[in-house]
């Protein structure tokens, strides 16, 4: 019973914690860090959304089809997002070092004003 | 706003959250027990239908091929944004004299220069592999770009970095990533001039399990890995220099 539900209470732990570090966070790389973290939770989400009972993976070139596989839509979207992630997560350390030049500071804090 | 509204604020916020949190999870399904009809309906049809044995891929480069050309797109824009916001200001440009130096900021081991030297050539057959034959088994452009992309990176570490320099220098990974985003279009565009919908599938389908199968897949799934292969290049070309240069500003 307990286990049936435990990868939910992971997800649910994991986005807790990376939201707990965006909201307490003094520094912008620490903040982007959770931020891949809190994403991270959709992972652990989808997969056990998507799993079956003694379901394989969806790949048919060496099993028949038929055979009980897990859902790939959920695996297709973590895949992208996986990449798309890193990407993502390097163009807001780029900005974390830009505003680091222009403003010396990297504690979200201390950023209060606008520059053009 | 003051620290203390903000508080105050985000309890609010949280406390709506949990609210929805507990909501959602209460009509969760319990492991094991898959409920959605989607996923059933594509494992029996994706193989006769497209021909591709890695129905994650084929939902991937055909069944939600656009959507995924919608987060390529993403990824092509933020690596866009990251050579945007790192490019050369021209105050504390020095180019030229910093490139030879990147070798200066690399202190390296004999043990890493020959095991990565040897690690070269394996990682760009299985990225090839992977990029080729994700319409077969689990790969496919994403996954096989990215173990291409950090081949140049096991070059520099090897302390080659004349050989490094050579290849992200190169015109060929701009050409990657720029056209690899306009490949992943085009094809969604030529089966316009079919007369059919935007992104279908109307490059023959050959036969499942052969290399050549599944239409538009494999051929997305190729251009998918020049993209990432190209984003990724730049990403760390960009970012190798911002700390070289940093480096070297710190010494001089």
């Amino acid at each position: 019973m307990i286990l049936a539900y435990l990868p939910y209470a992971i997800a649910a732990w994991i986005f807790l914690w990376g939201l707990y570090g965006i909201v307490t966070s003094k520094n912008l790389v620490h903040q982007v860090v959770c931020l891949a973290i809190l994403q991270t939770s959709t992972y652990v989400l989808l997969l056990a959304i998507g799993y079956k009972v003694g379901g394989t993976a969806p790949v048919f070139a060496d099993i028949p089809v038929g055979t009980v596989v897990v859902d790939p839509l959920v695996q297709a979207l973590m895949l992208t997002d996986i990449v798309v992630e890193a990407t993502v997560m390097a163009l807001l350390l780029s900005m974390v070092v830009k505003a680091n030049e222009l403003a010396g500071t990297v504690d979200p804090e201390e950023l209060r004003f606008l520059m053009g | 706003m003051s620290a203390r509204v903000r508080t105050i604020f985000f309890l609010c916020s949280a406390a709506g959250l949990v609210a929805i949190f507990i909501w959602g999870f209460l009509d969760l399904p319990p492991l094991g027990d898959y409920r959605g009809p989607y996923g059933n309906a594509v494992v029996q049809i994706a193989v006769y239908e497209r021909h591709a044995t890695d129905v994650v891929n084929a939902i991937n480069y055909d069944y939600r091929a656009f959507d995924t050309l919608g987060e390529e797109f993403i990824f092509f824009a933020s690596v866009l944004g990251v050579l945007l916001l790192f490019r050369p200001t021209g105050t504390d440009d020095k180019g030229d004299k910093h490139k030879t130096k990147l070798e200066d900021a690399l202190p390296i081991s004999d043990a890493l220069r020959v095991s990565m030297q040897a690690m070269v050539g394996t990682m760009i057959v299985f990225g090839v592999y992977m990029v080729t034959h994700g319409q077969l088994t689990p790969g496919g452009g994403f996954q096989g770009g990215v173990i291409l992309a950090s081949a140049p990176l096991v070059v520099y570490l090897s302390g080659d970095v004349k050989t490094f320099e050579a290849i992200i220098a190169s015109p060929l990974i701009k050409l990657a990533e720029c056209g690899g985003a306009a490949g992943y279009a085009a094809i969604g565009t030529a089966a316009l001039l079919f007369g059919t919908h935007f992104l279908t599938n109307i490059i023959p389908l050959g036969t499942t399990g052969d290399l050549f199968s599944s239409g538009a897949i494999a051929v997305i799934s190729a251009v998918v890995g020049l993209e990432i292969t190209g984003g990724f290049v730049l990403l760390m070309k960009t970012y190798l220099r911002e700390i070289v240069e940093e480096r070297l500003g710190e010494s001089e």
